[in-house]
């Protein structure tokens, strides 16, 4: 048994900010993952043409000027309406906040390939004339972008940067905003990830060229994860945006706590570029559960990271196999099969998606599965149909990235 | 490339670049950046405009001509007559 730690030490979130290919707020995502509605569709790219993608449509000049928009970023916009909406989820007026106390972490995939293809694209219209590339070129493309927009956006003076964690960014940006809150550098952390990285050819061509990116005559059906025909991963943009703070400061002002942070790791496979490594996977997952005091029979839903890739949900079932053995009351889904693969904000997206089975007792399930792949079996992956159980305490969420990066976390249902 | 016109195409080009800014009522003689919201990144984007669309170069040591709509017209009417 752990000692009870004070409520200094005990980080919760208590806003939610999010844009999903199929919702622009938590209620509207989470609404459509119970209804099995995807929002995967046809979307046209440079160079490319017609691919298949996930597309946020929350609307920008809510909480950005024109000028703003034309001179910041996609991922910078996107991250500008998640903090916001975190901001105000969370029942905060920003006049009355010390803004030299908030921080802005922000995972991200990759940073500045929308733009370094656009500039390309542009100066080649005059014969690769450098005079032509843009002077917000730069402030474009830094890699700490879309946290400093939050930041000029929102006047926050606190710290800002992004992480590069590749598809493990959204989990990374939540645990650095944790981590910050335990240091006492920050009061409150806006902390989660963003991706425009369907705003570049870059990904969808490497991903073809891999032979892994998702092809299917419907958008809707192309994202299935342990489906035995699946194919690849669908490129999607999107960002999530959590508020975090001390326990002891949350219930001060009485705010809404969506749960408690009690578990994380983050470790590194140190095998392959692309290549999953499952034992790795697992240490991680244990890495996690030792943070949190628990064990692997306490928790209830595993978001799982499956990309639809058929190396890699594999290998992240094995790796579930390590460390949950037999212990059935487990439930597994996938929210990637509804919006894609939202890169850098996938962790923070996915597990948002979950969060509301705290409160409804609902897992939403992972769609797509017509033909479920035997390697990807379990007990209670909860394929399809939501599932209503007796009790969610704990959700785990795997989000794992490229060079072999892998990262966890667990959420506990406050209350407990 | 009338006089009218050139002022015309300015105008165009500062509201694109300011597009939340009320132009109805700039006036011509006064710098521009004293009655909008212009900063020296918005400015360069009117340079970089010109040379986009109409292959015109200001050099730096004349960015002082384009401060007013006034000012700016006169330099940039005899480079853009032939346009």
């Amino acid at each position: 048994m752990m000692a009870r730690k004070p409520n200094e030490a005990r980080i919760v979130i208590t806003g939610v900010g999010l844009t999903a290919p199929n919702g622009n707020n938590l209620a509207e995502f989470r609404e459509n993952l119970l209804a099995g509605k995807s929002g995967i569709q046809k979307f046209n790219v440079r160079y490319m043409g017609e691919v298949l993608a996930g597309v946020c449509h929350f609307d920008p000049l809510k909480y950005q000027k024109k000028k703003e928009l034309r001179r910041g970023t996609r991922a910078g916009s996107v991250a500008i309406y998640c903090a916001q909406e975190a901001i105000a989820d969370a029942k905060l007026d920003l006049a009355c906040l010390d803004k030299s106390r908030i921080g802005v972490f922000v995972g991200i995939t990759e940073h500045g390939n929308v733009d370094t293809e656009k500039q390309i694209y542009e100066i080649k219209q005059f014969d690769y004339n450098t005079t032509f590339v843009s002077h917000h070129y730069n402030p474009r493309i830094v890699a700490n972008n879309p946290a400093g927009e939050v930041t000029l956006n929102m006047g926050i003076t606190g710290p800002h940067y992004t992480l590069g964690a590749a598809c493990a960014g959204g989990n990374i940006g939540l645990i650095q905003g944790l981590q910050m809150l335990l240091l006492g550098e920050v009061d409150l952390a806006l902390a989660g990830g963003v991706s425009e990285t369907i705003h570049a050819f870059g990904a969808f061509a490497s991903f073809r060229s891999e032979g892994a990116l998702a092809s299917h005559a419907d958008p809707e059906k192309a994202c299935r994860p342990f489906d035995k025909n699946r194919n690849g991963v669908v490129v999607s943009e999107g960002g999530c945006i959590y508020l975090v703070e001390r326990l002891g400061d949350a219930l001060k002002r009485g705010a809404r706590i969506y749960g408690e942070i009690v578990g994380y790791a983050i470790n590194s496979d140190a095998f392959d570029f692309v290549l999953p490594n499952a034992q790795r996977q697992s240490e991680c997952m244990k890495l996690a559960l030792n943070k949190a005091g628990i064990s692997a029979g306490d928790i209830d839903i595993i978001n799982t990271h499956a990309t639809g890739t058929r190396e890699g949900d594999a290998a992240e079932c094995q790796a579930i196999r390590e460390v949950f053995g037999n212990h059935i009351n487990v439930y597994i889904n996938n929210t990637k099969s509804y919006i894609g693969h939202t890169m850098g904000a996938a962790a923070a997206l996915e597990l948002a998606g979950n969060l509301p089975s705290f409160e409804d007792h609902i897992v939403h399930p992972t769609i797509n599965v017509d033909q479920l792949d035997p390697e990807c079996s379990f007990e209670n992956l909860v394929i399809n149909e939501p599932r209503k159980v007796d009790k969610v305490n704990y959700i785990l969420n795997n989000s794992f990235g490229m060079l072999g990066l892998n990262s966890v976390v667990i959420i506990k249902r406050f209350g407990e | 490339m009338t006089k009218e016109e050139t002022k015309s195409v300015l105008m165009e080009i500062v509201a694109q670049i300011i597009p939340d800014e009320d132009l109805t009522n700039l006036k011509g003689d006064i710098p521009i950046r004293e009655q909008v919201e212009l900063d020296s990144m918005d400015f360069l984007d009117i340079i970089m405009e010109l040379r986009k669309r109409y292959g015109i170069e200001v050099p730096e040591d004349d960015y002082i001509q384009l401060a007013t709509i006034d000012s700016s017209v006169a330099y940039l009417e005899p480079r853009m007559r032939d346009l």
